[in-house]
């Protein structure tokens, strides 16, 4: 069965995501520091989750359905600023204090912290641990018998760190199919290409070999990602949704380029980067 | 003099039983070292609330961590080495840093692993966990303040480092001991000098004193089973009676409870302070026993070392 968004859906969806680009790198030059490349290759993916296919409540535990939600762990906290700028739309806290990120005292930390921020489930920020804390969070959910589904976003370069493959393990051998990964495959890491840095090959041999049911999307098609979605919602197994993204996605002179994965845009960048998203 | 040893793996083995009858929410997990570790007991009862998560430290500390998440109370077990450092920077950052309801319960930590050798003896254990905010470290002494500490983790929120003997011990306490997570413990009273310990020394640190007494020294014994948060006030209050402090630990002298006694004194009332433990060195193979007079923490070394100290 193929799960179609509606003509209208879409395009609410391409207007979401243009803001959440443009908060993005509004956020990241107010602060001077950030990272846009894997930000922006991640921002489709979590606009559809989060506005179509999670079940979460922006006011958090003042909702009594609360512990029944899904769960979110962003394992490459550094693309704090499109987690921030989606949940801000969903209503989690005021669009407004998007421009606190990275300031002192701020909700905002640089990376999720959930004792700053309400609706942060877990900080995370050091590469390697969102997927084990998935694990968790599925078996716990499980021994409670709430069918939530807990999601992980991972980057692609962080799939080197070997306790990804732990949790890959972990998953596979608990039979967790509450558990629903992306792989932001943006192909870039800081130092260059993934291939060129430590090859991280087929990844989606990789999972299989490993017991995993597994989907590719192209990560920028809202189609394909609600698809793939509700696609894995349904498997027996724990699913890895392997997303062909691009990083710095939606502003050319970020595009595909290595050195924007942590530098903030000047005003005159800014502003070029605007005008290409109006 | 003979005394009978009980084996303090055991007694968390069968207080993890205990509380998980009591608390349904209590899961167990360890990585590869259930027999080891004695959570062997909790898994047979509760198979379904027991994650035995293979040879995967980090792994196994971040799944704890998730779980607390969903409301469960984690008690992780594995050997000191490989929970505090092959996973340190998972405690650090997911649990501690989210504040998260993670018992972290160790064995095998210090010189008494015996004869696995250096590469299975954490003499860092204590100095690696104390330095984290949020978290609470107790390394108790016997039995009995093995299975309070443990209750007391269960009910307390927080993430907690309990680090649970391998060798088995006697009971130091008497039958009214109330494990204080504020306070420590006066066990002998004396005036010419503090001896401070925890752990696996203990009962070593107050055999010394009675030797020392035959030798007309007058020692003072703290036992400081909760090395964070400190009991200042004991410790300061002692150092104020007797002028002269000597810590004792199955610790490297780094990072662990002479560190904390010294940064107490030294900020509050400083007196010369002697930490006697294990140098800034590895150890090696062999007993346990012969290992601790080795390194100069049996009874007999420590009077020697102490009587040196006072002359």
């Amino acid at each position: 069965m193929i799960n179609q968004l509606s003509g209208s859906e879409t395009e609410e969806l391409k207007t979401v995501s243009k803001k959440i680009r443009k908060e993005v790198l509004m956020m990241i030059h107010n602060a001077q520091s950030g990272h846009p490349g894997g930000s922006l290759s991640a921002v489709d993916i979590l606009t559809v989750l989060f506005t179509k296919c999670m079940k979460h409540y922006p006011e958090c535990d003042k909702n009594i359905d609360y512990k029944n939600r899904d769960r979110f762990v962003l394992s490459k906290g550094h693309a704090s600023a499109a987690l921030y700028a989606i949940m801000a739309h969903c209503g989690y806290f005021k669009e407004e204090e998007l421009l606190t990120f990275r300031k002192l005292g701020s909700k905002l930390q640089g990376h999720p912290c959930s004792n700053a921020l309400k609706g942060i489930e877990i900080s995370t920020g050091s590469l390697g641990q969102g997927l084990s804390i998935a694990c968790g969070m599925a078996l716990g959910l499980r021994l409670d018998n709430i069918n939530s589904k807990v999601y992980v976003y991972i980057g692609d370069g962080e799939t080197q760190e070997g306790s990804i493959w732990e949790a890959v393990m972990n998953a596979a051998h608990n039979k967790l199919n509450n558990i629903i990964a992306f792989v932001d495959r943006n192909k870039l890491q800081i130092d260059g290409s993934t291939e060129t840095v430590k090859s991280i090959g087929d990844l989606c041999a990789k999972f299989k070999a490993f017991g995993w049911n597994t989907l590719e999307t192209d990560g920028h098609n809202y189609n394909q990602i609600y698809n793939a979605i509700e696609k894995a919602k349904k498997s027996d197994k724990p699913t890895v949704i392997i997303a062909d993204t691009v990083k710095g996605k939606g502003v050319s002179f970020m595009e595909n380029n290595p050195s924007w994965h942590g530098k903030a845009p000047n005003d005159e960048q800014l502003k070029q980067a605007l005008e290409e998203l109006k | 003099m003979v005394r009978e040893c009980k084996s303090v793996r055991s007694a968390y083995g069968k207080t993890l039983v205990e509380l998980g009858r009591i608390n349904s929410n209590i899961v167990v997990l360890d990585a590869d070292l259930s027999c080891s570790t004695q959570t062997q007991m909790f898994a047979k009862e509760f198979p379904e609330r027991f994650f035995d998560m293979g040879i995967a430290e980090q792994d196994m500390m971040t799944t704890a961590a998730g779980l607390a998440c969903t409301g469960k109370i984690p008690f992780v077990s594995t050997f000191a080495m490989f929970a505090t450092g092959r996973a340190w920077e998972q405690i650090r950052n997911t649990i501690c840093y989210s504040n998260l309801n993670v018992k972290i319960a160790a064995t095998h930590g210090g010189i008494t692993v015996g004869e696995d050798g250096a590469s299975h003896q954490a003499l860092e254990d204590i100095s690696l966990m104390r330095s984290i905010p949020n978290m609470t470290v107790i390394v108790p002494a016997d039995e009995k303040e093995t299975i309070e500490a443990v209750k007391y983790a269960a009910c307390s929120y927080g993430p907690f480092y309990i680090r649970i003997a391998r060798t088995n011990l006697p009971d130091v306490y008497d039958t009214s001991y109330k494990f204080n997570i504020s306070k420590a413990l006066i066990m002998k009273e004396g005036t010419d000098i503090t001896l401070i310990s925890n752990g696996e020394t203990l009962v070593e640190t107050l055999d010394c004193a009675k030797m020392l007494s035959e030798k007309g020294i007058s020692a003072e014994v703290i036992s400081v089973p909760v090395v964070k948060p400190i009991d200042k006030e004991t410790i300061i209050n002692s150092a104020k009676k007797t002028n002269r402090v000597v810590t004792i630990e199955n610790h490297s002298i780094i990072g662990g409870l002479g560190s904390s006694v010294c940064e107490v004194l030294s900020e509050n009332y400083p007196v010369k302070v002697t930490r006697l433990g294990i140098n800034d060195e590895f150890g090696q193979s062999g007993k346990a026993k012969e290992l601790m007079e080795y390194y100069g923490i049996t009874s007999e070394k420590l009077t020697e070392k102490i009587i040196g100290l006072i002359k």
